[in-house]
């Protein structure tokens, strides 16, 4: 079963970090997204570029409008997510609990809804 | 000897049966058919049938079996019947061939299989990936039997909202899919910990519930103190241990909690020898068994203190000193504000009022517990203790504007009173 990891965390404490910190995080991200290949558990995911960075698209009533910044200010932004192939949500629960930004953020374990039936 | 087809014999058979077994029969049925509504109905209709054929066809030699087999088999017929009246659910034919193809009879239930589909049901009902009341409502419906309406009175929430919260829950557990298992071994000590959380709190509840005219609903601590000894009897690690414990050295003091008017009487004022002495040893024999083994957790410190107060013939004999030490471990296991406070209390007592009452402000002038009415009630009264009157009554008052519950309530009240007069 699938399930998607969003990775909230805070950009603002990130963005003050020394590059050693960073390097570190980095490190600790490769070794994970490695271990879950080799698990089996690991289906896409990526690391995202800050919020500043966002466009927020909305269309209503036919007409198309682009904001700048996150759909919504909040304490902790979006900042990567992994998608994962899981047996249930305990086995959901040990993988997130292993993604280096659940340390210091917090990890939203979704599973996605089952695919349409084929045509 | 009553004829095997005597309707009333059979009829009592029945509901004694009722009684002690279907607990275990839904437990196990949840794991065959994997769906807790499936499971509840198959267990309906399996009694149901009992109630028909016993009398004709004579008491099974197994019941346990015969209604686990009877249950499944049910539930595949109306997952059958059902896709074929309604082309919106042909999809249930599909389930109901997977169910019968994967578990054929016999089935394996030896006692020990079904003491593991116990314990699956209550890690089920109690995985801290659905929300702590939730976990509550879940857990008094389908391991202890409640009706959603007894659930609802205990804890003073309307029947649908109650109902709601038992819908959600099962509704996650299927979406998420949560697992019908006994943990890993590797996360079976956090496991436990929400479980003896999930009763710890519906003890509280019985045991000074939080508002309305009657400060223990004993029904609930009675069935809480069930819960505790079905986990002990299926997993007898030591928190486990240690929480009955806590739970039957605390109940044992019930009657002697509340005068005859209704009025809460501190530990300090009550008659001991209302006490419940049989429960109190069984308290004490199960503390000594859950701190032979290991550093204790939090539960076994907390029963170590309930003990040293139960042996204690009188309040000015307890053992106040060891009693600090002991919370003085415990801040460590749960470094809370309400511990801190506990503390406080115990240190009053050993140490003097101007000691204990010194770590209180701490407490509240950090922030924390500011709208604690026990803060404010032990402020009170070791300002009392002290002479500090007006100090004493503007805390007792404090603590009467943030309890809603009618013999707090009262014991303020009187409090202010005779402080007042």
């Amino acid at each position: 079963m699938k399930y998607l990891c969003l990775i909230y965390d805070n950009e603002q404490s990130w963005a003050n970090a020394s590059k050693d910190k960073i390097d570190a995080m980095k490190g600790e991200y490769y070794a994970f997204s490695d271990d879950i290949r080799k698990s089996g558990h690991y289906v896409g995911g990526s690391g995202l570029q800050p919020t500043a960075t966002a466009t927020t698209v909305r269309v209503r009533n036919g007409k198309v409008s682009t904001t700048d910044g996150p759909f919504a200010e909040t304490k902790e932004q979006l900042g990567g997510f992994y998608l994962i192939d899981a047996k249930d949500l305990n086995d959901a629960i040990q993988v997130a609990a292993r993604i280096p930004g659940a340390k210091s953020g917090s990890i939203e374990v979704r599973p996605t809804l089952p695919p349409p039936p084929a045509a | 000897m009553p004829q095997p087809n005597d309707p009333a014999a059979v009829r009592d058979t029945i509901d004694a049966i009722y009684r002690a077994e279907s607990r275990r029969v839904l437990a196990t049925l949840i794991r065959l058919l994997g769906d807790f509504d499936l499971a509840e109905e198959a267990l309906h209709d399996a009694f149901a049938a009992a109630v028909e054929r016993w009398p004709v066809d004579g008491t099974p030699t197994n019941p346990r079996a015969w209604l686990v087999s009877t249950g499944r088999f049910k539930s595949i017929d109306r997952l059958r019947r059902r896709a074929k009246f309604d082309d919106h659910l042909a999809h249930l034919a599909d389930v109901a061939e997977r169910l019968a193809s994967t578990v054929t009879p016999p089935f394996d239930l030896d006692d020990e299989q079904v003491e593991d589909d116990r314990l699956r049901l209550i890690f089920t009902c109690c995985h801290p990936a659905l929300a702590g009341d939730a976990q509550i409502a879940l857990t008094l419906r389908e391991v202890c039997g409640l009706t959603t309406e007894e659930i609802a009175r205990a804890f003073l929430t309307p029947a649908p909202t109650l109902a709601q919260r038992i819908v959600r829950a099962k509704n996650k557990i299927r979406d998420a899919n949560i697992p019908y298992q006994i943990p890993a071994r590797a996360e079976l000590q956090d496991r436990l910990d929400s479980v003896l959380h999930v009763i710890y709190l519906v003890f509280n509840e019985g045991y000074s519930a939080s508002s309305g005219t009657s400060l223990t609903r004993h029904d609930l601590s009675e069935e809480a103190i069930r819960l505790g000894r079905l986990l002990v009897e299926l997993l007898p690690e030591r928190e486990a241990v240690a929480l009955l414990a806590l739970m039957l050295l605390h109940d044992a003091r019930r009657s002697a909690r509340v005068s005859g008017d209704g009025d809460l009487l501190l530990l300090d004022e009550q008659d001991r020898t209302r006490w419940n002495r049989e429960q109190i040893d069984e308290g004490r024999h199960l503390v000594e068994q859950a701190l032979s083994s290991g550093a204790p957790g939090r539960y076994g410190i907390q029963a170590a203190i309930a003990a040293i107060h139960a042996e204690s013939p009188n309040a000015d004999a307890t053992d106040w000193p060891q009693i600090v030490r002991l919370y003085d471990i415990l801040l460590v296991l749960e470094p809370t504000p309400v511990v801190e406070l506990n503390r406080a209390v115990a240190v009053a007592m050993d140490d003097g009022p101007d000691a204990g009452l010194a770590l209180i402000d701490a407490i509240l002038a950090r922030g924390d517990l500011t709208d604690y009415y026990l803060a404010h009630s032990a402020r009170a009264d070791l300002c009392r203790r002290l002479g500090r009157r007006a100090d004493a009554i503007a805390a007792y008052e404090r603590a009467l504007s943030l309890t809603k519950q009618e013999p707090e309530r009262r014991f303020l009240e009187r409090r202010l009173v005779s402080i007042r007069g």
